[in-house]
């Protein structure tokens, strides 16, 4: 029929009853859709507005069949959209009604937010409704979230501040609500998300975080804050040198030129004058279009390198996972959830809140406390046992960049830590020592490609596999990698890349036992000087 | 019209209380013969509901009871064979006593006052005339009904308060809106609306600072209809043994049920909301963080301490009190649950007690709403009125105001064989259900009852205000000297259809140790000021003023064991009335028991068939005709017909 164009009342009628014992059907729906739209065109409006009638109260009908059918709400959410003067105090009625029957059917919370934004109630009044809600039960994620929705659009905030942030008086009070919450329930989930949500977890903004110019190298290296692609058409990244625009090819430091934090740019094609060590000095500049941002960098006479950069104590980069301004907040939250946790010590959502305050406030302070609790916090939800290590392993390196920040020197100690997996490497820009010796890697991951000033990487006794992180490192010369779980010479090959690897030490790992294996490796690897298996 | 009545029967219940109800309900559902009888003029016994006059009425009933003559036992001993003997049953209700009224309202009008209330009597007497006519509520449209139809409606609102049954007579007239009939009545009797407000300025005349609007004696009198003052105060567990009966045989249709919207303590001279559901917890004030949190495990412990065994075993045989200072509770929150959650006592309750108590009362949480407790609207007096519905809906045969003379025994079976009633006439039957009250000095001799001490007051506010002045609220006063019974108070408002507009109605209840008013008045004290003695100033402040008030106390024969009785055949099974316990838990028993022991192989109380089943099978037939239009109408409305019989209590 719907091929022959036979799209008349017969056709709502027949679909009618199919879709009235079985809503979730979603080609009838279209054909009633292609129906409709067909008698729009040819009836007179009175016979239009019975026929919408009829079909408002057919869809009701529907749902109370199954109120979780997505082709009815949508069907809904159609009709009302093309009508001339749609009744929306009746709509929401209706989700009212729906609400009270299951408090939690995410499909009438959808389709409310579509008729509170066509009918442009306040938000006030939506949040009183999420409010009666909650009061009712609490354990509801659709209504937490409509809360997150509601309140920044009831306070906004001038726009310097992060997005999505509280005013300290609307902030203090949604805290309160929620850990009624969870202290009367601190079993569900809902609240505590909703929580996580109030503490801020807001993004950290664009920046050009860090300029390297290296002279040996010939090489300027910047860093942005998150991975962007630059090139003709996206990010576009200007070098001037001494005052006069070079024009440069920007490549990530695997070459593979997809968004990264870290972009290089070699300088061979500049005039020789712009990196001669004749010139008392040479001062370069990085204007990042798009971002409104630039850094400069000067080349003094005698020196190899470079660099600008913001540092991570200053930026207090690492507490973006909980970032409301005021600690007092923090602290009192602190001080909740710790009371919670003593009579709930096995509740691992108090126990993870517990550690990202900790970290927001002060993670050198709480590091030892802070690995407690992931302790306790491991021993009682093994099921996320892995995930808790790379989150423990994400913090204590976090930790170590900061201190070493601190001590104002470019190695890093990340020895005996029990790590689990590397992050934050684009932030080791400028690191020349790393050890990675004692650990629980499996890998070298390629983002370890952005440590362009590192000399020398010690990974031995871990479980390392895989190697591909280790490429392109312009600077690295020695490597050691004793008891590992290296199975075969082909793992090494992405050392090659190194251009000055002088050392390396494999002794310990499966692949030492081939026979040959020294000779094999010294056809992998010609310019490898000395090979320690 | 009481010399028509069959002589043959096979069960003959004398008494209309909850029990005897219950079980004429059984019996005729199953099929027997049932002549149910009561010699008082309105149904329930002491278990009944009252308008304000009618309660007047009762009062001075019992005041006068002693100078009812003594009938010549002559009448009937002739009709004695010789082979039988005779038990005379009592005439005289020994089980109300100590009965004091206070009435703090302005009774300025007092003429008037007189005069209505006199009429009004005067109606529901004439009305009541013939045996037929339920409680004196003349007006009625069920006056019309003669018992002979076997189908009259014992319950008084039944008409309005379920239009199903309405439905099923074919009668639309008959169930008008509530509102409607209200209104018709306004027209009826006028000066409900129109009077209160020509009465407002005497009022202000008369208590010239006094701003608020002060109900009168005269009103209460005037808007008597308004009130249905239950003797005893009950509420319904939501998963008791009440509920779970009425929804089986389907005697829920025949009343509807407000749910209990709080749950109060009384602490420190304070009157606080004892947060007892989860959404309660998280949405209360006035518990701390850490308070949530040690309560809501508490609780969620006692839902399955069976389970965990190692939690309580070492304090087993403590008191619950003690259990609870063991567990970190802070001193509000061991009150809140020994006292209204539990509704223990603090200094015999033991532990293992007190967790069942606490998980009972937790599971009747979040059946029907955010309480355990269920209230039928019109008071608690329905009840037994909605099962003598059913009854007669199965040919049960009901004369009020017949009083039965005595049972009539064979020397030789020792079994009573028949009863004599007022008339002299002989009504044979198998078995024969009494009312304790009904039973004589002589076969009671050995019975040692229990007193229950009551309370009932008409005051002008809540005990504790809150955002809606309609709240339903249960309040356990513990006592100030241990060992004494705790003070159950039980707050009515208008929309329970139980008192006036602007006015609440408050039942206390506890086991006697004195008289009523000598057990009662300190709680009452505590929680209210006479009317009289309200300080005008302090609006904010003040407690509730007591407008009326009435003290008596109500004998307790439910911890009498059958044993007790002398003389009584095995075939006469007597039954209780009111305890002083919370639910109707015991009445349930009684009857069940009771049944079971009469008619060992019959099932209590089963769901009556469906009326609406009947026609939608002969619908299904004719539907394979038509085509599938119908079936899917069908369809559509199944899910609502089932949600109804899951719940059909909820209001």
């Amino acid at each position: 029929m719907r091929q022959a164009g036979e799209l008349d009342e017969s056709v709502l009628e027949l679909t009618s009853q199919i879709l009235g014992a079985n809503p979730d059907f979603a080609t009838l729906w279209n054909c009633r859709r292609e129906v409709l739209q067909q008698l729009e065109a040819q009836k007179s409006p009175e016979e239009l507005a019975a026929l919408v009638k009829a079909e408002l109260v057919f869809l009701e009908s529907c749902l109370r069949v199954n109120p979780k059918s997505y082709g009815t709400w949508h069907h809904r959410c159609w009709l009302l959209g093309r009508l001339p003067e749609p009744n929306w105090a009746r709509e929401l009625e209706l989700c009212a009604r729906f609400l009270e029957v299951d408090e939690r059917n995410f499909h009438c919370w959808d389709y409310r937010r579509f008729v509170a934004a066509q009918a442009a109630v306040p938000p006030a009044e939506e949040l009183a409704f999420t409010d009666s809600l909650i009061t009712r039960n609490f354990s509801n994620y659709s209504s937490w979230h409509y809360r997150s929705c509601l309140l920044p659009q009831l306070h906004p905030q001038p726009d310097s501040s992060p997005q999505g942030r509280l005013p300290e008086d609307v902030l203090l009070k949604e805290l309160e609500l929620v850990q009624n919450a969870f202290f009367t329930d601190p079993n569900d989930q809902s609240a505590w998300f909703y929580h996580r949500w109030l503490l801020g977890r807001a993004d950290p903004q664009d920046a050009l975080r860090c300029l390297h110019v290296s002279r040996d190298e010939a090489c300027v290296t910047i860093s942005f804050s998150r991975p962007l692609l630059v090139g003709s058409g996206t990010e576009t990244l200007l070098l001037v040198a001494d005052q006069s625009p070079l024009i440069v090819e920007w490549r990530t430091p695997d070459g593979r030129n997809r968004p990264s934090h870290v972009w290089c740019s070699q300088l061979c094609d500049l005039p020789a004058a712009s990196l001669s060590d004749q010139l008392p000095q040479h001062t370069f500049r990085v204007i990042w279009t798009a971002g409104d941002a630039q850094k400069e960098c000067v080349l003094l006479k005698g020196r190899r390198e470079a660099w600008c950069r913001d540092s991570a104590t200053d930026e207090q980069l690492f507490r973006c996972e909980l970032s409301v301004e005021k600690s007092t907040v923090l602290q009192s939250e602190l001080k909740s959830c710790k009371e919670l946790q003593e009579l709930e010590p096995e509740n691992k959502w108090c126990l993870l809140t517990i550690i990202l305050l900790m970290r927001a406030l002060d993670p050198l302070l709480y590091e030892k406390e802070t690995l407690q609790y992931f302790q306790t916090l491991k021993a009682v939800d093994p099921m996320r046992a892995a995930y808790l290590d790379d989150l423990r392993s994400k913090f204590l390196l976090e930790n170590s960049v900061l201190k070493m920040e601190y001590a104002e020197v470019r190695v890093l100690h990340l020895a005996h830590k029990d790590l689990t997996v590397l992050c934050h490497l684009e932030q080791l820009l400028l690191v020349t020592h790393l050890d990675l010796s004692h650990n629980r890697l499996r890998t070298l991951p390629p983002a370890l490609a952005a440590l362009r000033c590192l000399q020398v990487l010690q990974a031995s006794d871990n479980s390392i596999e895989s190697l591909d992180g280790v490429a392109n490192l312009p600077q690295l010369q020695e490597l050691s990698l004793c008891n590992n779980r290296l199975q075969q010479p082909a793992a090494l090959q992405s050392l090659a890349s190194c251009p000055r690897l002088a050392l390396l030490d494999l002794q310990g790992n499966p692949l030492c036992q081939e026979g040959g294996i020294l000779d094999h490796l010294a056809k992998l690897l010609p310019s490898v000087r000395s090979i320690l298996t | 019209m009481a010399d028509n009545l069959p002589t043959e029967f096979d069960v003959v219940i004398i008494g209309t209380g909850l029990p005897e109800s219950i079980l004429a309900a059984a019996c005729s559902r199953s099929g027997h013969r049932v002549l149910h009888v009561d010699s008082r003029s309105y149904y329930g016994g002491n278990w009944a509901s009252f308008s304000f006059s009618g309660l007047l009425s009762w009062l001075k009933e019992y005041q006068q009871n002693g100078d009812t003559e003594e009938e010549t036992a002559a009448a009937w001993q002739d009709l004695i064979h010789e082979t039988e003997e005779a038990i005379a049953l009592c005439k005289k209700d020994e089980t109300i006593q100590h009965t004091e009224v206070f009435c703090y309202a302005s009774q300025n009008s007092g003429d008037s006052v007189h005069e209505i209330g006199a009429l009004q009597k005067n109606a529901s007497s004439v009305a009541s005339s013939t045996f037929t006519e339920p409680l004196p509520s003349a007006e009625l449209p069920e006056e019309r009904h003669s018992y002979v139809t076997n189908n009259e409606m014992p319950a008084k609102h039944a008409s309005e308060s379920d239009s199903k049954i309405s439905v099923e007579e074919g009668d639309v007239e008959e169930s008008p809106e509530k509102e409607k009939y209200c209104g018709d009545k306004t027209c009826i009797h006028p000066g409900s609306d129109g009077d209160k407000v020509e009465n407002k300025p005497i009022v202000d005349d008369d208590n010239n600072q006094l701003k608020r609007n002060v109900i009168t004696y005269h009103q209460m009198v005037q808007e008597s209809r308004r009130f249905n003052i239950d003797l005893v105060s009950k509420l319904l567990y939501s998963q008791g043994s009440l509920i779970d009966l009425l929804i089986k045989s389907n005697v829920s249709h025949y009343a509807e049920f407000k749910n209990v919207t709080r749950i109060l303590a009384f602490r420190e001279g304070k009157v606080e909301q004892v947060p007892c559901s989860r959404a309660d917890v998280f949405n209360s004030k006035e518990l701390t963080m850490v308070e949530k949190r040690v309560l809501m495990k508490f609780l969620t412990f006692c839902l399955d301490y069976e389970q965990h065994p190692g939690e309580y075993q070492d304090f087993q045989q403590c008191l619950f009190s003690e259990f609870l200072k063991t567990k970190k509770l802070t001193p509000n929150l061991q009150h809140f649950i020994l006292h209204s959650i539990a509704m223990t006592s603090e200094s015999s309750c033991t532990t293992l007690d007190g967790l069942k108590a606490t998980k009972n009362f937790l599971q009747c949480l979040g059946r029907f709403g955010n309480t355990p407790f269920l209230f039928p609207l019109y008071g608690q007096g329905e009840i037994p009125q909605c099962f003598c519905r059913m009854c007669a809906v199965f040919g049960g045969i009901y004369c009020l105001r017949h009083t039965i003379q005595c049972l009539v025994v064979d020397k030789e079976s020792r079994r009573c064989k028949a009863v004599i009633d007022r008339f002299g006439q002989r009504i044979n039957a198998d078995y024969f259900i009494v009312e304790d009250s009904y039973l004589n000095k002589e076969t009671c001799s050995d019975v040692q009852y229990k007193q229950i001490s009551r309370a009932v007051l008409i005051t002008d506010q809540s005990i504790l205000k809150a955002d809606s002045d309609q709240q339903i609220s249960i309040l356990i006063v513990p006592p100030v000297e241990p060992g004494a019974s705790s003070v159950r108070v039980i707050e009515l408002c208008s929309s329970t259809m139980t008192c006036m507009k602007d006015t609440y109605l408050v039942h206390l209840t506890c086991e006697s140790s004195k008289t009523a008013r000598e057990d009662l008045e300190s709680v009452v004290k505590k929680l209210f000021t006479p009317l009289t003695e309200t300080e005008v100033d302090k609006e904010e402040l003040r407690k509730p003023s007591l407008l009326w008030a009435l003290y008596f106390n109500m004998r307790d024969s439910s911890g009498v064991s059958r044993s007790s009785y002398c003389g009584l055949p095995c075939n006469v099974y007597v039954c209780s009335g009111p305890d002083s316990g919370l639910g109707s838990e015991h009445a349930v028993k009684l009857a069940e028991t009771m049944f079971q022991e009469i008619f060992p192989s019959e099932e209590f109380c089963p769901p009556p068939p469906n009326p609406e089943d009947i026609i939608f099978d002969g619908d299904d037939k004719q539907a394979d005709a038509p085509g599938t239009h119908t079936t899917t109408v069908a369809n559509l409305e199944s899910p609502e017909e089932s949600k109804k019989l899951e719940s059909p209590l909820q209001s």
